[in-house]
């Protein structure tokens, strides 16, 4: 993946960003822009399936992401960015398994024939994440150069969430040395937000799990487990957790409430999409990146950082 | 002598007399504790190929019992019943009794991959977990899980429209499962989303809970895929020797 080839990407904003995710969509649109990188939308995209459509068959989930893929091949497009880690990881896992399984080969083949468009065949289109290609497009260097409010010593923990990392055999392209993203320890986001001026606290829960599958079905656990990251977060010194994904973010902002509500544990802890934050850092307003959409209100906090 | 592992024997099993004297030595209480032989007659040979059969399950058979998986379960650290490896081991030998013992629980695994990414023998437990629960539900062991009535309101909601709308599928959700919407804590994120979210936006989504979104061009894939979903239901109810009517 050079850097060249990364000015102008297919993206699959995915269902999340068309609703509770919306800031998300909004912020990352607009650090594009600034970074002056171009999105064009897959045409008439559908549904990933998220963690759902795959207890009903996984082959479906896998038919539902090679149809996205199939449109980006057919808009000239060999990179796809979703910004969402469900997409990303499904879209990713699609293409796993259309280059070794062969009954999911032949599933969307036949599913793709029945409904009228081209099967798509593995190795056509790259995913890649949105970190993937904000690090690849400009860099820490660029961006760094490119900062016009710094984040200023904000204290920021870096949540990754499960689907970016997991499970490693989908993600080729990690855990190869230098460079490359870890699946243990994932640092993209540490050093896309290092670079804007923030400070990085060290944070063991970067890939723990919040629950984000069974946020309704379960809301007990998925509380415990939310809690659970908040509170080290706090503990670890963090004034902001930074999110990368739409289900986590939105995650842990509704069981902050309910553990709030329902266990009487408060925390004070803000969560932020990173590309709000760099959008701050680039000189967007906090109304810009859609801050004032975030229920964990961290405007006050922004303010007192100058990021307001 | 006294049992100090109690814990890893069930109640029900532990025998102990308040008043015994046998040979005229007294051992009341601990001292006359032991614990009730067990013998087996019961196996269902037939559980793991089953399983097996269902999406998901199909790696079952390369467990070595590590133990990885439930080392790094995230469920099993809030819930230590909660136990990957001794289901997969349960499965194996057919002990369908004790499995059912934990049948309330099974459905919790919230998919982190932790024990796909941990495992050495590439069993993917997470769906083995899966094709279990669904296992479960399609035997009449258990009743559909709340995440079972998720699954099927988000799937039904893509493949109709090829797209969902969140609210739709909270409300499906909820409206499934008997529970009322007006929880505190869901008022309360309600009430703030309302605060915060810009009125256009919110508009767009009253109007997106009317007119579904919906994606261009999907009819086809919509019967494509309900076709395949009929095949596969069927195919699986043949596994596991049930006649083909039942089903979602």
């Amino acid at each position: 993946m050079d850097g060249g080839d990364l000015k102008k990407v297919a993206y699959y904003p995915g269902c999340a960003l068309e609703g509770t995710g919306h800031a998300y969509n909004r912020s990352t649109k607009e650090v594009g822009k600034k970074l002056g990188l171009d999105l064009v939308e897959l045409k008439d995209w559908n549904c990933c399936g998220a963690m759902e459509v795959k207890n009903i068959d996984p082959k479906i989930q896998t038919y539902l992401s090679a149809r996205n893929l199939t449109i980006a091949e057919e808009m000239g497009f060999d990179k796809v960015m979703a910004p969402c880690n469900g997409c990303y990881h499904n879209l990713k896992k699609a293409e796993y398994d259309l280059a070794h399984d062969e009954k999911s080969v032949e599933v969307n083949a036949r599913l793709s024939q029945k409904a009228g468009h081209k099967t798509y065949e593995a190795g056509k289109v790259e995913t890649i994440h949105a970190l993937d290609w904000i690090k690849k497009a400009v860099g820490e260097e660029e961006l760094a150069r490119r900062v016009q409010n710094s984040l200023n010593g904000l204290k920021v923990a870096n949540y990754y969430g499960c689907m970016y990392t997991r499970p490693r055999h989908i993600f080729p392209e990690k855990d190869k040395g230098p460079g490359s993203e870890s699946t243990s320890k994932p640092h993209f986001m540490d050093d896309l937000l290092a670079a804007a001026g923030a400070q990085n606290v060290e944070f063991p829960l970067k890939t723990a799990c919040c629950g984000g599958a069974h946020s309704l079905s379960d809301s007990d656990t998925s509380t415990k487990l939310v809690l659970n990251i908040l509170e080290t977060a706090e503990a670890c010194g963090a004034e902001v957790i930074a999110t990368e994904c739409p289900t986590c973010h939105t995650g842990l902002e509704m069981h902050q409430v309910r553990a709030e509500k329902v266990l009487g544990r408060k925390t004070n802890v803000k969560i932020l999409y990173f590309t709000q934050l760099l959008g701050m850092a680039l000189g967007l307003s906090a109304k810009k990146v859609g801050v004032q959409e975030n229920l964990s209100d961290p405007r006050d906090l922004l303010r007192q950082k100058g990021l307001g | 002598m006294p049992i100090h592992e109690k814990s890893l024997i069930r109640p029900e099993n532990l025998v102990e007399h308040e008043e015994l004297v046998i040979d005229g030595v007294d051992v009341s209480g601990h001292w006359s504790t032991f614990i009730k032989p067990r013998t087996i007659f019961d196996y269902n040979e037939a559980m793991q190929d089953e399983i097996a059969a269902l999406p998901g399950g199909e790696n079952i058979h390369r467990c070595w019992q590590c133990g990885s998986c439930t080392n790094a379960c995230t469920v099993n650290a809030v819930n230590p019943e909660f136990n990957p490896r001794y289901w997969i081991y349960l499965i194996r030998l057919g002990m369908e009794e004790e499995l059912l013992r934990d049948k309330d629980i099974l459905w919790q695994c919230v998919s982190c991959n932790k024990c796909t990414y941990a495992c050495p023998r590439d069993v993917v437990p997470e769906a083995v977990m899966k094709a279990t629960a669904h296992w479960m539900e399609l035997k009449g062991h258990t009743p559909k899980s709340n995440s079972t009535h998720f699954d099927e309101e988000f799937a039904s909601q893509v493949i109709a429209t090829g797209k969902i709308e969140e609210s739709r599928v909270i409300r499906g959700f909820f409206r499934k499962t008997g529970q009322p919407l007006n929880q505190p804590w869901l008022a309360a994120l309600i009430t703030g989303l309302v605060r915060r979210f810009p009125l256009g936006y919110l508009m767009r989504m009253g109007w997106a809970t009317v007119f579904r979104p919906k994606t261009r061009g999907w009819s086809a894939s919509r019967r494509a895929i309900r076709e395949y979903v009929h095949e596969r239901e069927a195919e699986n109810r043949k596994a596991l020797g049930l006649d083909a009517t039942g089903g979602h």
